[in-house]
């Protein structure tokens, strides 16, 4: 197959389009492709050929950041499947998992300390690992964008919630 | 050039045409040139044998200029003139300035980017740095009795795009080609060979005279991956031995008044400073305003008054390391690098952070400019076999201004580069055919508290009610870590771009007026030197050119083919004939731009070939 700049992630890094991907697989197919397109490797030819090299550098890149991180991943994935995320106008989350939310946030404003916070990190830690698991399952075998994609929305609340606890982590440790 | 030069493997299409590349490292306290020769990276000497040049620059009542030794040795007595540490105000307004009351220079708030009062009239740091990098071209230029093909810069880790960008100008002031700007502590892990044998996690430890920059690589088969950077452009050695200064006058009831008397005391610190290395003790005599004392400085006071100095520089590789998500246990290796790091106290800090000795072994002032010689010989071609790959990330995140002054972050911190990132904007009012951009670089979430990059407008939006239009902002950062900026309405198709360098670089036009007003050598020779090097790119270009078609002519149709042979005989011509180096230019670049189409075909071809013979040999 011959590749282009418009090429999906998976067939530039040669990957089979679904979830579960080998992480260090990843990163090697990234190095491999920058050491053939990477701007420095022609950096005594020219600028016409440097700006092909680029072109080809930042597509690398942008299908590298998306691959490697699995909510990226994930989203990249609906969307291709007809499902995207399109998560600020899609804010609509089952109660259940609003209540969780809410019961997350009191206990980060009433966090004490080190150990109050830890324990807050240990239950998302948790939580992401679960929801990355059912994306799993519901992309690759029960072939299900839109449900995945509700998952990605709900496992980008857990992510941002996440950074919250560790803006408190990072103020207690000055 | 346009064209792409493919060659047989080990068979180098000019094989007597060996470009001369340097590694400059252009730092605080002073500034250093290496070169591979002969197969081994060094640091170039001057005519007295000193590899180390001490970035001052004196300008002079007769107009004439002192840079390096004689520059500094005349800080004390003219301390105005005698500009040292220039790099600190690289790319930086007044305010930037930290303790520049403590200075003896004369500032001059200038829009975007600072300047000095001399006796030779206003210096933009830009000018002042291009002195140190034209020395350190000529000395290269002398050693190898060759013109200079180009240059790798190295920059602190920490640098945002307007210093950057400073750096750049001041190398193209000095007429310097520049191949790369590389991080210093990525230059210094090159030099220790570490992408020869190593794979893993290192640090490097970086105190120079006037920053500390903390560095994570990940280094796997011969690729460097910058994983996390941080530190402080406004620490360094300088601190200490103001620190230091400041300690020795209070135990002596002293004051130093003026910048002369500043200036000295600042020189026996740091003299004390580097005796206390090797010694416990350390007596010295001052003299401020007729009044004599003798300060002995004990190795303990010494650490004491600096521990805040050294755990300052300690958090800030706390912080990298969390934001590689790496604990430092993870960490193979640290290397030391900068004059700052011989102190021992240093050492031993970072000795028990890390639980392991960093490696010391190179002489800490020459690595970083070693690493970038090695980088430069590569960058330039010389080393076709060369293994080495260089993956940065951004330093600092980029955005934009969006309503109620607040930042909408376009690329994030340590993000690899090259690339590009795009994000829809709307408009707010009915109506609105105007879009004014801001584009600034930080992490904070306020636009008051990121630096101000450039702005820009885009006009002639077609009047549509609020929120109707679509506007694409794409940020592209090239290797460099360069910023260019383009916004594009996206059903009307109107489009406004910008290559960030506005309001902290310099304009082409004042680069233009610089250039003339300084370095100016006799005008014959400039002819001469014009002419041979018109030719010689001429040659270059006519050769990678007919390279090009016997290899790739296949990909041309019949026209296009008899027109650029027709380009390539009209340059024949005129570079045997003339004397006019101009022409000959012009006739290079008409051949450049016939064959630019052509030559992307080839590298898209080429790139697809090698890319997709890949994923052949990995399915």
């Amino acid at each position: 197959m011959k590749l282009n700049l418009q090429s999906s992630d998976f067939e530039l890094f040669g990957l089979p389009e679904r979830f579960e991907q080998d992480r260090d697989a990843i990163d090697a197919r990234w190095k491999e492709l920058q050491r053939e397109a990477h701007p420095d490797r022609f950096a005594a030819q020219g600028a016409a050929a440097q700006r092909v090299a680029m072109q080809w550098s930042v597509r690398i890149n942008e299908a590298y950041q998306r691959l490697k991180e699995p909510i990226k991943r994930a989203a990249y994935l609906c969307e291709l499947r007809g499902a995207p995320i399109s998560a600020e106008n899609n804010t609509a989350m089952p109660a259940q998992f609003l209540v969780e939310q809410m019961e997350w946030r009191e206990a980060l404003d009433d966090a004490k300390g080190q150990k109050d916070l830890d324990a807050l990190e240990d239950q998302l830690g948790r939580a992401r690992k679960q929801a990355v698991q059912r994306i799993a399952r519901l992309l690759d075998e029960e072939s299900d964008a839109a449900a995945a994609a509700q998952q990605v929305r709900a496992l980008m609340f857990i992510e941002r919630f996440g950074r919250d606890v560790e803006a408190r982590l990072e103020q207690l440790g000055q | 050039m346009a064209l792409l030069q493919i060659s047989e493997p080990g068979h180098s299409p000019d094989p007597h045409q060996r470009r001369i590349a340097v590694g400059i490292d252009l730092g605080t306290t002073h500034s250093l040139v290496a070169a591979v020769r002969n197969g081994v990276a060094e640091c170039l000497p001057d005519g007295d044998g000193r590899v180390i040049l001490p970035s001052v620059v004196r300008y002079l009542e007769n107009g004439g200029r002192q840079i390096g030794y004689a520059a500094q040795a005349a800080q004390a007595e003219d301390p105005e003139n005698a500009i040292a540490s220039v790099k600190r105000f690289m790319g930086r307004g007044l305010a930037d300035i930290v303790n520049r009351e403590k200075m003896p220079y004369r500032f001059l708030d200038k829009p975007g980017m600072v300047a000095l009062q001399t006796c030779a009239g206003e210096k933009s740091p830009v000018e002042i740095s291009a002195e140190i990098l034209v020395t350190l071209r000529y000395r290269a230029e002398d050693t190898f009795s060759a013109d200079l093909y180009g240059a790798v810069i190295t920059v602190p880790a920490y640098f945002d795009e307007a210093q950057r960008q400073a750096t750049k100008d001041a190398a193209q002031l000095a007429g310097i080609n520049v191949l790369r700007l590389i991080n210093e502590p990525t230059a210094a892990a090159i030099a220790y060979g570490l992408d020869n044998a190593s794979e893993g996690i290192y640090a490097v430890y970086d105190l120079g005279g006037g920053t500390f920059d903390i560095s994570i690589l990940r280094l796997t088969k011969g690729v460097f991956e910058v994983i996390a950077t941080g530190g402080d452009s406004a620490l360094g050695g300088d601190d200490y031995d103001r620190a230091l200064a400041d300690w020795m006058l209070a135990k002596a009831g002293m004051q130093a008044t003026g910048a002369s008397a500043k200036a000295s005391i600042k020189m026996a610190a740091r003299v004390v400073k580097e005796k206390l290395s090797a010694s416990d003790i350390v007596t010295t005599p001052i003299e401020l305003a007729g009044a004599r004392a003798a300060i002995s400085v004990r190795r303990g006071d010494f650490e004491a008054i600096t521990v805040d100095l050294t755990a300052r520089t300690m958090s800030a590789v706390r912080k990298a390391l969390r934001d590689a998500r790496l604990s430092r246990d993870e960490v193979k290796g640290v290397v030391l690098v900068g004059g700052s790091t011989r102190m021992p106290q240093i050492q031993r800090a970072v000795a028990e952070f890390f639980g392991r000795e960093p490696l010391t072994n190179l002489n800490p002032d020459e690595v970083v400019a070693i690493g970038a010689a090695i980088q430069a010989n590569q960058l330039a071609g010389n080393n076709a076999a060369g293994d080495l790959l260089l993956l940065d990330v951004i330093p600092l995140s980029l955005g934009i201004e969006t309503m109620g002054g607040l930042v909408e972050r376009i690329v994030p911190r340590n993000e690899t580069i090259p690339t590009a990132k795009a994000q829809d904007f709307t408009t707010y009012q009915d109506g609105q055919t105007a879009l004014a951009l801001h584009v600034v670089q930080g992490e904070r979430d306020l636009v008051q508290d990121c630096r101000s990059l450039a702005r820009f407008e885009l006009r002639g939006i077609p009047p549509m009610v609020a929120g109707a239009a679509r506007i694409r902002v794409t940020f592209t950062v090239d290797a460099d870590g360069l910023l260019s900026v383009s916004a594009k309405e996206q059903t009307s198709g109107v489009e406004a771009r910008i290559d960030v360098k506005p309001s902290y670089g310099l304009s082409d036009e004042q680069i233009a007026r610089m250039l003339q007003e300084s370095f100016t050598t006799a005008e014959q020779d400039m002819k001469a030197r014009a002419l041979a090097e018109a030719q010689v790119d001429a040659q270059r270009m006519l050769l990678a050119t007919q390279t090009a078609l016997d290899a790739d002519g296949g990909l041309l149709g019949a026209d296009e083919r008899a027109h650029i042979e027709s380009l390539m005989q009209q340059l024949r011509q005129i570079a045997a004939a003339s004397h006019d180096a101009g022409a000959i230019e012009a006739a290079t670049q008409a051949l450049a731009k016939g064959t630019e189409s052509f030559a992307a075909e080839r590298m898209n071809h080429s790139i697809q070939m090698a890319l997709s013979g890949k994923n052949v040999e990995t399915i």
